[in-house]
Formats: structure tokens, C-alpha cells, sequence
């Protein structure tokens, strides 16, 4: 069995799976019951002055009849006194020593107001402190959460307000709002932070009702932008992620966060360089009982994968991001329709024409125009003729590649809905590995 | 419980609606195939990916009109078509190990939303020269006419019987589609302005010669004759009732009468609708005699599972040789057969075993062997060609006579109800162009 403590600046959990700082973490009661489902840390949702918040505050994209494909927020931070939280955080430590606290703070920007906050979390006996510097909306206009996180020096300000007292360690969260989040990251550094989180949410209008047209959420005819989350966010945090464990400037371990819903995600983070994760929507949709599956899932593909702890796993899919100009151009590809499978739903066929290079065909057809003209030429019979073999697909419903001119794209391979159905096979171009620097480098 | 009720509960509709929501999900597993193989299945060839998408983009009058552009009685195709032979066996879901798209429902789907929005169609393009009759309202007429009218040429539609809708309104077992719904149709092609002359008798009060006078181009749709008779001694005793006017009578009158022991004989989709209906209307036991094996068997397999999984009693290589009774039909006399060789065709050609006969006790004895051809009334249409009693047609649908087109059952000895349709819009496109030529 793969061992999945993991130790992330200095905070040490059982396994790397954090509740995000959100509803999910919103008091005592509920980290408890997360702790008992088998979470292995909570970033409390954010402790500041008390805010008051509007109803509704979510809003959501569905895709092609799932919901919440991508989750959006105007929820401001916790709007429960201080105290209380402190009071909490100090109750569920007693109870739960191994598990990792982190008290989530916004404060104004004033070196004082920060450095109480900063002792009250610590008194209570949080494991670590993460400064929202993320927060997109609402509490960014005044002043606090992405206000601060987009300007580098008021980023590098307050992490030194910070660390100026703190004891545990720092983690900044940054917003992905910005134009290169490493910016952001090296003024954290230069600040003293210990760690970072990324991403916070992306500023979103997530949709608008038709009939009423107002924006969603709807706050009694009105609306405002929101942070965007969930599965739909998750390749642009992969990315910010990804510059951040791959900038020497900034240095930092990485927390990842951005649409993790599984132990699948959860890996791809890890594989880039982070040291632990954290999962807010996936909970709000489903539950804290979502972290059996994650853990369970990880640790067998680790197995599978015979690596025995997270160290042995994390970052190694780094050197295999690159720039553009150090792919081999010629390395080649061609996709292959393996007829057996084929269910004849003519799919690649018509992406390949209409959204990619003409290379796949229907026997004796041309363009998509003369197929449907053939169909049509049938359609004079009537009564149709139609022999109906659910088991065989008729063998002018596959299609066939032209090998030469594919350009190995993967589209018909995306769109193929079988399984093994469509591959994507190296051909031999006999050619050495030559990358379009190497090229340019010899032409000159 | 009130009889309405009992009736409405014991024919409630074999495939409900499919709420929204479901509707939405299985919208989306469509995976919207190019050149679909669903589209080329059906008979009037709609759009189903096409219809199926507007689905899930809540795009529900977009749907209904692709549809009833193909189909203009989508709504009952939505509910009678035998779609495991046609669109839903053509999906490629099968190959897939997955169930295939149901189709029907999602037609269905967008159909209610249609006519729950009070059915509302494009205006038919302006009044165009040239008149067209119809002979009987069933779906191929229908077809025929709505297609005329929405390019402006003026239609009327005969038909003996009080509603139109031929069979759809009179012949469809009730859990499919009730008359209500059949009559949805009728009043939808009547909006377009197609004109309904009902209860009227062709050839009676009105001759043939009178409508060749008024109409340029005459429509022949008057699908099929009654129940062929058995041909053995006893059937015209009380108690037995042929199928179609059993089907028709429980459909208009509702709380017709049933027997206790019901005989139905024959084994085409009819035979199984008689045979489930009268379990329905509260038969005890219900036998079906059919004389060849359950592999020759010609109603669909999904009518024979649903007749099974109902109770129904099958008795394979049985043939009834006479109807017996003092007053009324007390037993049927049954042969047992056996195959013999192929005949031409192909098919085994069954044979009475000598000695083998035994008696079924029944009070109600439902044939249901097919429907008769209508010689001797489409004999009144000089010069349209006959052949095996059916109407003999081109490519067009155009009869022997050019006055005369034809489609559906009179055509085609007896299809489904979305082939009529097909064979109706076929011939109005001839027909249009053959007004057109006459008027210039």
C-alpha cells in the first residue's frame, strides 16, 4: 500500500486531500464530519470582520445534462464573528491532532489588523495560515482578497506584515486574475511566504436568464461578477500550476486547487509538482464522502505504478512540459479507424471535414454535401428499405483514413465515442528528431 | 372506481411521456451521427439528430418543426411507429452496449410541447389554382392533403365514417393512441384549411362522376377492406367479432363488451392488439390461434413479448375449422397443423394433421386473418389499375389514370402508419407539380 502523508511546507496531514477554504469549511461542525469521512486537512473557510452576504450567491453551467460542470460564487468570506471560528478551529484541533488546520484570513491592509488576526489564528492552534489574496469578488472592492493579490508589491507588503510575527507557516493564495500569476508567486517569496495555493477562482459571468435577462446569480433583478470553479477550471489551473512549480524565481511548494473531483485529477496535480490538494466543489456537489474514492484511488494507481510514497511521484511529469519550439517535428502520427469497433456513426468523418484537414472518407463519396445528396437519392424508395442488423455496422457507414494526407491531429480520435474504436499509430517518417529551434539554428 | 377510470387505467399509455428532465438526458446521449442511419430508416426521413438536438438546446418548436416537416402527423407516428424495426433498430447505440436512443418518446417530447402550445403551423403559402380531393381520411390522405394545402392548393378530404383519421382514430389499440390524440391530427391539418367531408358515402350520395367533375386530381387513400372472413361454418354466430370492429368499438364506445374466454385468431400485429385489448376490457383468459409456428409468426417481436408478459395464451400450429354453439359461439374447433415444404416464397406452408381435433371453449371469438382488399369499390375509378386488389402506382404514386394518385394502405397491401404518411407526401409533390402544369 502506497503512503500517502504528505507534508507541505512544514504542515504535515495523512494523506494530501484538503477541503479548499469555501462552504465546505465553514465551521466546526462541518470539518469535524470531513475529518470523519477521511479528509486529511481543512483551510477554514475565510476568518475576517464579518461580512454580511446576499441571497442567491451560486450559479452554474451545466453540460449536455450534467450539472454543475463549472461552479461560480459571489460569496463573500465567513460571515460569523471572529471568535467563534478561533473557538472552533481550537475545538477541532483538541480532537483531531493529525489532521492539518489552516485558518484562511482577510483582513484590511493595515499592518496591525493583520498582525491580530495573525495571533488569534495561531493562538487557536492553527497548523498554518493562508492569506486570501485570491477572493475575485466583493471583498476585492475593498481593498482585500485579488486587490491585493494583483498588485506584486501589495502581495510582497503584507506577507512581510505577516511573517513578521507568524510561527507556523505562511501560504499565499493567488489569483489566477492576473496576467502572469508568477509575478505574483516571486512577490510572496520576496515577502518571506512558506508555501503557496493556487488557483483561487476566475472572475466569471456564468450565464444569463433568458426570460428575465438578468445575469445568474439573480440578487433581486441584479447580478455580479462571481469565481468561477469546478471541473471546467481545472486545465487552466493545471497550467498556472504548472509555471509556478516550474519557475526557479519563485521557489515555492504549491498546493494545488481547480477542479479536482477525483483521485484522476488529484494525480495530474501531483505529477506537476504539488504537495498537497484542494477540493471545494466537488464537495459542494456530492459530499465529503467523495474522499474515499480519492484515496482509494490514488493509493491502487500508485501501487500500480509502484510508487510507494508522494515524493516518489510528484513533479515527474514537469520535464516533460516544454516550449513549442522544442517539439520534434518530425515525429509522426496517423489515426487508424479499427473497422471491428466501428458503431458507424460517421462522427470522424464529418469533424475531420468540417473541423480538421479532409482526410477521412466514406467509400465512394466525397464531400459531406454528396453524402447527404446520395442519402436523399434513397430516400425516393418507398417504402424505405431498410434491413435492420443492430449488430453489424454496414460496411459503407465506416469510414477510411487517407493515411498520407492525415496530419495526425487527434480530432477524429477526441470525437470517436468507442473506445479503442479510432488510434493513433507512430509511423516511421525515417527522419532524425529535429525541433523547430534546431531547425531555425540551421537555417541560419 | 368509475368505469372511465378503470377503462383509462387499464389502457394507460404503454410508453409514458418522457419528462423534461429525462427528456434532456437522453437527448444527450444522442451522439448526433452525420448521414444518420435513424434519418435513413424512417420512412418520411426526419431528422432525428436534427429534431433530437433542438432537444437539448431547449430548442422544443425548432424540433416540433423539423419534424412535422417531414411528418405532418408526428404526433402519431411518435406514439404507433414500431420504431424497434425502423428508426431505434437502425441506431448505432446498439453496437455500442448501450440501449438505443428512444427515439419515439423524444419525438413524443417535442410533439406534446407543439400541441400543448396550441399548434401552431406557418401559414399555408398563398391560394394557388387547381383542386384536389381526397378519398378517405386515414393517415396517407392526411399526409396527402396537409403537404397540398401548406403550398396553397385547395384540398377535401371524403370519408364514410363520422372522424377522420381513418385507422389512427379507429383501428390502433388504445394504449397506444387514443382517439383524442388521433383527432389532434385531424384538427391540425384542418387548420391549414383542408376541408372535411365526413359520414359520406362514395359512389352513394356522391358518385364518382361528380367528383371527377369538381376535383382536377383525386387522391385514392381509402387503405383497406374489413376482416377477411374465415371461411368456416359458425362465424356468424353471436360472439364473434371480427377485430377491427372489435378494436373500433371499444375505442369509441369504451365500456364495450368482452367475453369471459376470448379466441383470437391469427397472428399479425392486429390479432395481438384484439388479444391485449380484451384482457384489457377484462377478458379471463385469452387464446391466440395462429397455424404456423411461433418463428413465422408475422407480428413484431415487441408485440408478441408484450401479449406474452400479459397473459396471453398462444396456440402455434393450430387452425379453427368450425365455430360452434346453440345460440352463440361456445367452442371453437381447432385442427392441430404441421409444416409442410417451402412454397415458392419460401415459406413452409402448413398442413392439417388428419385426427387431431379438439375443442377450445371460449364465448368470444375475435378473426383476425387481414384485411379484405376493396375491389369492388376501387373498381368505380375508371382507368386506375388494380392488381391483386391493390392500387398499382409509379414512383410518383401516380395511378394508370393521370387524374389519379394513390398512397398507403390501398397501395401497399397493408404498412405502417408512417409509410402511408410517406406514400401521401409523395404523391402531393406530384400532384403539385402536375396542378402546376394544368394551370400554368
Amino acid at each position: 500500500m502506497a503512503e500517502l502523508a504528505a507534508t507541505f511546507a512544514g504542515i504535515r496531514s495523512p494523506n494530501p486531500f484538503w477541503l479548499a477554504s469555501g462552504p465546505p469549511s465553514n465551521c466546526g461542525d462541518q470539518v469535524k464530519r470531513a475529518f470523519d469521512a477521511g479528509w486529511g486537512g481543512a483551510v477554514w473557510k475565510t476568518i475576517g470582520e464579518p461580512i454580511v452576504n446576499v441571497s442567491s450567491r451560486y450559479s452554474s453551467v451545466d453540460w449536455n445534462g450534467q450539472r454543475m460542470m463549472g461552479l461560480n460564487n459571489i460569496e463573500l468570506i465567513t460571515d460569523r464573528p471572529i471568535e467563534t471560528n478561533f473557538r472552533e478551529i481550537a475545538e477541532v484541533k483538541k480532537s483531531y491532532p493529525h489532521q492539518a488546520v489552516i485558518a484562511s484570513l482577510m483582513v484590511e491592509s493595515r499592518r496591525d489588523a493583520w498582525h491580530e488576526i495573525v495571533r488569534r489564528a495561531e493562538d487557536a492552534g492553527a497548523d498554518g495560515l493562508e492569506l486570501n489574496f485570491g477572493c475575485p469578488h466583493g471583498m476585492s472592492e475593498r481593498g482585500m482578497g485579488s486587490a491585493v493579490g494583483q498588485v506584486p508589491d501589495y502581495t510582497t507588503m503584507i506577507t512581510e506584515w505577516v511573517k513578521e510575527i507568524a510561527r507556523t507557516p505562511v501560504l499565499v493564495k493567488l489569483t489566477p486574475n492576473v496576467g502572469d500569476i508568477r509575478a505574483i508567486a516571486r512577490a510572496a517569496k520576496r515577502g518571506g511566504a512558506d508555501g503557496l495555493s493556487a488557483i483561487n477562482t476566475l472572475n466569471s459571468i456564468t450565464g444569463i436568464d433568458l426570460d428575465t435577462f438578468t445575469p445568474r446569480p439573480d440578487v433581486g433583478g441584479r447580478s455580479s461578477h462571481g469565481g468561477y470553479c469546478g471541473p471546467a477550471v481545472k486545465p487552466i489551473a493545471l497550467h498556472m500550476v504548472q509555471q509556478l512549480t516550474s519557475d526557479p524565481e519563485a521557489g515555492l511548494p504549491v498546493s494545488g486547487i481547480g477542479g479536482i473531483s477525483g483521485w484522476r485529477e488529484a494525480a495530474e496535480f501531483l505529477l506537476l509538482g504539488c504537495h498537497s490538494l484542494q477540493v471545494c466543489t466537488a464537495v459542494m456537489h456530492y459530499g465529503y464522502r467523495i474522499v474515499e474514492d480519492m484515496i482509494e484511488g490514488l493509493s491502487n494507481w500508485m501501487d500500480e505504478k509502484g510508487f510507494r510514497g508522494l515524493d516518489d511521484l510528484r513533479g515527474i511529469s514537469l520535464p516533460r512540459v516544454t516550449e513549442w519550439k522544442h517539439l520534434d517535428l518530425n515525429y509522426k502520427i496517423v489515426a487508424r479507424i479499427h473497422a471491428d469497433l466501428c458503431i458507424g456513426c460517421e462522427l470522424c468523418y464529418i469533424a475531420c471535414w468540417d473541423g480538421a484537414h479532409q482526410c477521412i472518407h466514406l467509400e465512394g463519396s466525397g464531400t459531406p454535401a454528396q453524402v447527404l445528396a446520395e442519402a436523399r437519392a434513397r430516400y425516393t424508395q418507398t417504402p424505405a428499405v431498410v434491413a435492420v442488423d443492430t449488430a453489424h455496422t454496414p460496411p459503407e457507414r465506416i469510414p477510411r483514413v487517407d493515411e498520407q494526407a492525415c496530419v495526425g491531429c487527434n480530432l477524429c480520435w477526441l470525437v470517436c465515442p468507442v473506445e479503442g474504436c479510432i488510434t493513433m499509430d507512430r509511423v516511421d517518417t525515417g527522419l532524425v528528431p529535429e525541433s523547430w529551434e534546431q531547425r531555425g539554428a540551421g537555417s541560419q | 372506481m368509475t368505469p372511465e377510470h378503470k377503462f383509462a387505467e387499464n389502457f394507460a399509455e404503454i410508453h409514458p411521456p418522457l419528462g423534461s428532465r429525462e427528456a434532456l438526458v437522453e437527448a444527450n446521449r444522442c451522439l448526433f451521427c452525420f448521414d444518420a442511419p435513424c434519418a435513413n430508416a424512417c420512412p418520411t426521413h426526419i431528422d432525428v439528430p436534427g429534431f433530437i438536438k433542438k432537444i437539448s438546446s431547449g430548442n422544443l418548436r425548432g424540433s416540433a418543426m423539423t419534424i412535422l416537416n417531414a411528418n405532418i402527423l408526428g404526433l402519431s407516428c411518435a406514439r404507433v411507429c414500431p420504431v424497434d424495426v425502423l428508426c431505434e433498430g437502425a441506431c448505432v447505440m446498439h453496437r455500442y452496449n448501450q440501449s438505443p436512443i428512444e427515439i419515439g418518446r423524444l419525438q413524443r417530447h417535442a410533439m406534446d410541447y407543439f400541441y400543448d402550445a396550441g399548434a401552431r403551423l406557418p401559414a399555408a403559402a398563398a391560394a394557388k389554382p387547381g383542386c384536389v380531393a381526397c378519398i378517405g381520411a386515414g393517415p396517407a390522405s392526411l399526409a396527402c392533403a396537409a403537404k397540398l394545402r401548406q403550398q396553397g392548393f385547395p384540398v377535401t378530404i371524403f370519408d364514410n365514417r363520422p372522424l377522420a383519421g381513418g385507422l389512427n382514430t379507429y383501428g390502433v389499440a388504445e394504449y397506444k393512441l387514443r382517439p383524442a390524440d388521433s383527432q389532434k391530427e385531424v384538427e391540425l391539418v384542418r387548420s391549414l384549411g383542408v376541408e372535411f367531408r365526413l359520414s359520406v358515402e362514395i359512389g352513394g350520395e356522391l358518385r364518382v362522376r361528380e367528383l371527377e367533375e369538381q376535383f382536377d386530381i383525386l387522391f385514392l387513400g381509402v387503405g383497406l377492406g374489413p376482416t377477411q372472413p374465415l371461411q368456416i361454418p359458425g362465424e356468424h354466430l353471436p360472439g364473434v367479432m371480427d377485430a377491427l370492429h372489435f378494436i373500433a368499438g371499444y375505442k369509441t364506445h369504451r365500456a364495450a363488451g368482452v367475453g369471459r374466454r376470448v379466441v383470437v385468431i391469427g397472428g399479425g400485429n392486429t390479432a395481438i392488439d384484439a388479444a391485449t385489448a380484451a384482457l384489457r376490457l377484462g377478458a379471463e383468459q385469452v387464446h391466440v390461434l395462429y397455424r404456423r409456428s411461433e418463428t413465422e409468426m408475422p407480428a413484431y417481436q415487441f408485440e408478441y413479448d408484450l401479449a406474452m408478459r400479459e397473459g396471453v395464451q398462444f396456440h402455434w400450429l393450430t387452425q379453427p375449422v368450425a365455430i360452434h354453439g346453440k345460440h352463440a359461439a361456445e367452442y371453437v374447433e381447432c385442427v392441430r397443423m404441421e409444416l409442410g415444404p417451402a412454397d415458392r416464397k419460401g415459406r413452409r406452408q402448413p398442413r392439417p394433421v388428419p385426427d387431431s381435433n379438439y375443442r377450445l371453449d371460449c364465448d368470444m371469438v375475435i378473426p383476425s386473418i387481414g384485411q379484405s382488399r376493396l375491389f369492388d369499390f376501387l373498381s368505380q375509378f375508371r382507368g386506375v389499375q388494380l392488381e391483386a386488389g391493390r392500387v398499382v402506382v409509379d414512383a410518383s404514386g401516380q395511378t394508370s389514370n393521370p387524374r389519379y394518385f394513390a398512397g398507403g394502405d390501398c397501395v401497399n397491401g397493408g404498412r405502417e402508419v408512417v409509410d402511408a404518411v410517406a406514400e401521401g407526401q409523395r404523391a402531393a409533390l406530384a400532384i403539385a407539380r402536375r396542378l402546376e402544369e394544368i394551370h400554368g
